[in-house]
């Protein structure tokens, strides 16, 4: 920390050194970002297809072919000026069904991380922090869980339900969970012997708000960066199950299921695959390179 | 500016790119060790020694360092214009270094007989007296490299990791690996300082009858003015990216000229009397935003105007001191 | 306590896990809604032979009797019958167990080839237009779905260009060299059957570029990111100084230290090969575990399932081992924290 920010402690008092502390954390957070044009496109990528997603009714040009839609006479159309990706087997306009299909893989990722990362935190801080017993059953439970690949895992899960998307979205949240309770785990048990922790063991404060105040902060970080690149994990999987045949069923494709159709029709009919495979692998790129770049403006350690 | 220089710095800049701007660590060093001689680098933490001793040693990455000025002269040779080549040549043979940790300074995965057989091998390349190198005769050379510097069973500790060493007898076999091809000038940064007190001061009476047996000439750094005392005969106080004085060690000890030299001294903390240390209020500025003139001046007792507007050039104050302060300026002000 | 010692308590460790996994596997298979019998009989079969089926397979027992029968049956190497062919899964597992075996292999060799050599040279020439295309290559291979990569280079390769097949593990026409280990290529080189041998090739070669991507990229990066922080290590500077040229610097004193953390993430490379299999052996009708475990799952075979997933754990287990051993004996530091006691 430069000597500015010492002097300025001196004269200023704690609270507003700590709001210097935090603009000085930006700025240079901020200066690296902007420096890494490696995250900046990251990040554009990925506000352009959450735009995309959100307001998909009103930017795609055929809002009724998403969904149950059917029109043979305009089946396997190449790309061309009134359809520009062309049209599938069933006469739905593929620029249409790409943006509806990419809502479904981001809600996809959306729910699967708004269920898994708080469990996951809350048993990595319960489990780093008790230690003893507690620690021993929470850990192995995730190492049975972690025995298996992801995708395998999820594959294991989904056969016990009929294949649906939600219940996709309950198999790969009920495996992810476990990376996030590990990520946290750790740092806990890592920060638990730090000084300051210590002191506001003795300065007389609950567990609880030692969790919160002291460890939690901590994870901010690290956890943030892991969600950003677990997104684009997260859809990788989804979109494997779909085109397994097990996650988003038919006529709510997403693009996994969508790539899966069309599959069959190549050589030929390329554009029915083709455009959707482009389409998630720009999300996923899109989430990877923020992930990476906030792992650098975060300054988390490569590993996450 | 000597002849018979060893190494011959003559007002070497050293800048860096960070964040905040430019780091304009060195602004215009200029020191030289002759042949055989044994000399001082001294300053505090952060004034620029490691970074001038780097820049000798020719192992500072050039982006994200910049030369814009002045030379590097080894043997003759500029090392900030020389071909890798060249430089690779006077490594291990004319100049050598010994770092401070000897933990770190060590590859934790590969044994010592590896690490300082690799050394002898690439040295003696360049060393045309000992003929054809066999496999038994760098392994001779290796061991008998270990007992010069008092470590016992030397065939066992070749075939040992440095996790495997204890703390003194790692820095026992650095020293070996920087003395095994006969340098012409060994510089030592801080030596036996992430050691233990006691175990320090065997290894620096260690490498003071090695470096004296073998006319070696030493760059000694350090912040601790007892080893200076103790060790060299010339010395070279440095501040902030500067060279504030120069002289022979005793003189300098027992009259020092420059304001931080004398704040330096009586900042040790003495056995006998009863003054406490006083210390030197301040720190050490900020490499991007330093100090105009005399990088001193905010925190000297005795700064003047013209401190703060131009940087004040060395000039002789007897026959082998010299100082850069402007209260020696023509009979001081 | 010594390093072997650690070796066979993680080894022990592992089981145990396993053991866990079969148990989490059974439940879960054992909730299905629906009938498995009914659903292996078809919708026509009567009521009574549905439930002559279910008590042939033990399902009217009690949950914890039924898994008891299962691992015992296990451990006599009986997996229980496979709904589809019914027959022991166990034999199902050994007829296509080595297609996938071969095709992980590969996809290993592939990773090794390009990942590691291509962060070597990202990390000699930080930050310059190599380093930045070998960076996007491996964001490029994270990135992409492995069945996405499997489908192009079906396009490439096999339809435009068509010098490659597209599916399955040999040509039609190519009569499979007698089965030693099940892994063709080496069936087909024991037999010097070169022709065979160069047509298993032909077909091995997509499907396992695809399964590797990922694993290519992955490495790559971790190479590049281990190497340029190995660079900037003390012991790279100190052998700067004393004269150790850059080349035996950059492949012998930053490599061995560098490739430690490639080599711990091994285990996770071949992790995501495994799930990588699974969509890309869809796509090339490849006759591996991966095609059959998924038919099992979409029917509703639970022996079968349970017996691919405990394989595949074991697999797993067994990889991890292997890592661990390489890593200990590359880095000493491990080898001797072990030693020293934990």
């Amino acid at each position: 920390m430069s000597t500015r920010a010492s002097h300025h402690q001196v004269t200023m008092g704690l609270n507003e050194t700590r709001w210097m502390i935090i603009k000085d954390r930006l700025g240079r957070g901020w200066y690296k970002f902007r420096r890494n044009p490696i995250s900046l496109v990251g990040g554009v990528m990925v506000l352009l297809c959450v735009l995309l997603a959100i307001l998909a009714p009103y930017v795609t040009p055929y809002p009724k072919h998403a969904g149950a839609f059917t029109d043979f006479q305009n089946a396997f159309q190449a790309p061309s000026k009134s359809h520009w990706l062309g049209t599938d087997a069933l006469g739905s306009d593929v620029f249409t069904r790409i943006i509806f299909g990419s809502r479904i893989s981001l809600m996809l990722a959306a729910v699967v991380l708004g269920i898994s990362v708080p469990v996951g935190v809350f048993l990595g801080l319960i489990s780093g922090y008790m230690g003893g017993k507690t620690e021993t059953v929470i850990m192995r439970v995730t190492d049975v869980f972690l025995s298996l690949p992801a995708l395998v895992m999820a594959l294991a899960i989904c056969a016990a339900f009929t294949p649906s998307i939600d219940k996709a979205m309950l198999a790969v949240a009920s495996i992810w969970w476990t990376w996030h309770c590990r990520l946290v785990n750790g740092i806990t048990r890592s920060i638990k012997t730090e000084e300051f922790v210590q002191a506001s063991k003795v300065l007389g404060a609950s567990p609880l708000r030692i969790i919160f105040k002291d460890i939690l902060p901590n994870c901010a970080s690290p956890v943030i960066v892991k969600i950003t690149l677990d997104a684009g994990f997260v859809i990788l999987v989804g979109a494997g199950l779909s085109f397994l045949g097990l996650g988003a069923q038919p006529p709510a494709e997403d693009l996994g299921t969508m790539i899966s159709f069309g599959a069959k029709y190549l050589p030929e009919r390329w554009w029915m695959t083709v455009f959707p495979s482009l389409a998630i692998f720009f999300i996923i790129l899109g989430f990877n390179l923020l992930g990476d770049g906030l792992r650098d403006v975060l300054a988390v350690e490569e590993g996450v | 500016m000597e002849e018979r220089a060893i190494l011959d710095i003559r007002d070497l800049h050293v800048w860096f790119h960070v964040y905040e701007g430019v780091s304009r660590v060195l602004d215009g060093v200029s020191l030289y060790v002759r042949g055989g001689e044994h000399v001082g680098l001294v300053g505090e933490t952060g004034c620029g020694k490691t970074v001038a001793m780097k820049t000798a040693m020719g192992i500072l990455r050039s982006p994200p360092a910049l030369f814009p000025q002045g030379q590097v002269l080894l043997a003759g040779r500029d090392v900030l214009k020389a071909a890798p080549i060249e430089l690779l040549r006077m490594k291990g043979k004319t100049i050598s270094m010994i770092f401070q940790d000897p933990l770190t300074a060590l590859n934790p995965v590969f044994t010592v007989g590896q690490q300082i057989i690799d050394v002898i091998r690439f040295g003696h390349r360049w060393i045309r007296d000992d003929g054809a190198l066999t496999k038994t005769k760098v392994r001779g050379i290796a061991m008998e490299a270990l007992t010069s510097v008092q470590l016992p069973d030397p065939r066992r500790i070749l075939s040992l990791y440095p996790l495997e060493l204890s703390g003194g007898m790692r820095q026992r076999v650095l020293i070996a690996m920087a003395l095994v091809n006969r340098p012409r000038l060994l510089i030592a940064d801080e030596p036996g300082s992430a050691l233990d007190v006691t175990i320090q001061a065997q290894i620096l009476s260690l490498l003071k009858s090695l470096v004296k047996e073998a006319g070696i000439a030493v760059l000694l750094i350090t912040h601790d003015l007892g080893v200076v005392r103790e060790t060299v005969e010339r010395v070279y106080i440095m501040y902030a990216g500067r060279v504030v004085e120069e002289g022979p060690t005793v003189e300098i000890f027992d009259d020092p000229k420059h304001p931080y030299t004398q704040g330096l001294l009586s900042s040790v903390p003495r056995l006998t009397g009863e003054a406490l240390a006083e210390g030197i209020p301040g720190t050490l500025s900020d490499y991007t935003e330093a100090p105009s003139g005399c990088r001193f001046h905010p925190r000297c007792p005795q700064a003047m105007e013209k401190c703060a507007q131009q940087k004040p050039p060395m000039v002789k104050v007897s026959t082998k001191q010299h100082v850069a302060c402007y209260l020696y300026h023509g009979g001081g002000g | 306590m010594r390093f072997s010692h650690f070796v066979l308590r993680r080894w022990l460790y592992s089981v145990l896990v396993l053991f866990g996994l079969s148990i989490l596997i059974f439940i879960i298979a054992r909730m299905l809604p629906g009938n498995p019998a009914r659903l292996a009989l078809g919708p026509f079969a009567l009521q009574e032979q549905v439930e002559h089926l279910q008590h042939l397979m033990g399902m009217d027992k009690p949950l914890p009797l039924q898994y008891w029968t299962y691992i015992t049956g296990i451990f006599r190497g009986d997996f229980g019958l496979s709904f589809q062919t019914r027959r022991n899964v166990a034999l199902d597992i050994a007829h296509y167990l080595p297609a996938t075996v071969e095709l992980v292999l590969i996809a290993i060799v592939w990773v090794l080839v390009f990942g590691v050599p291509l962060g070597v040279l990202a990390a000699r020439y930080k930050d310059s237009w190599v380093d930045n295309l070998v960076r996007v290559m491996a964001f490029i291979g994270v990135a992409v779905p492995p069945f996405v990569v499997g489908l192009f280079l079906q396009l490439t390769f096999s339809y435009l260009l068509g010098i490659l097949p597209t599916t399955g593990r040999l040509s039609l026409m190519t009569p499979a060299p007698p089965l030693r280990t099940g892994l063709l290529l080496l069936d087909s080189l024991i037999e010097g059957d070169f022709s065979a041998l160069g047509d298993a090739l032909k077909h091995i070669i997509l499907p396992s570029f695809a399964i590797a991507m990922t694993g290519i990229g992955q490495i790559a990066r971790l190479t590049r990111a281990s190497m340029s922080d190995i660079a900037n290590q003390d012991y790279i500077e100190a052998s700067r100084g004393f004269g150790i040229p850059n080349r035996v610097i950059a492949f012998k004193y930053m490599l061995k230290p560098a490739s430690i953390a490639p080599l711990t993430i091994l285990g996770l490379t071949f992790a995501s090969e495994l799930s990588n299999a699974f969509l890309v052996e869809t796509v090339f009708a490849w006759p591996g575990l991966a095609k059959y475990g998924i038919r099992a799952i979409l029917r509703k075979d639970f022996n079968a399932v349970m017996g691919v997933v405990l394989i595949i754990g074991l697999a797993f287990v067994i990889v991890n081992l292997i890592v661990d051993i390489l890593a200990g004996y590359v880095d000493p530091r491990v080898r001797i924290k072990q030693e020293e006691g934990e």
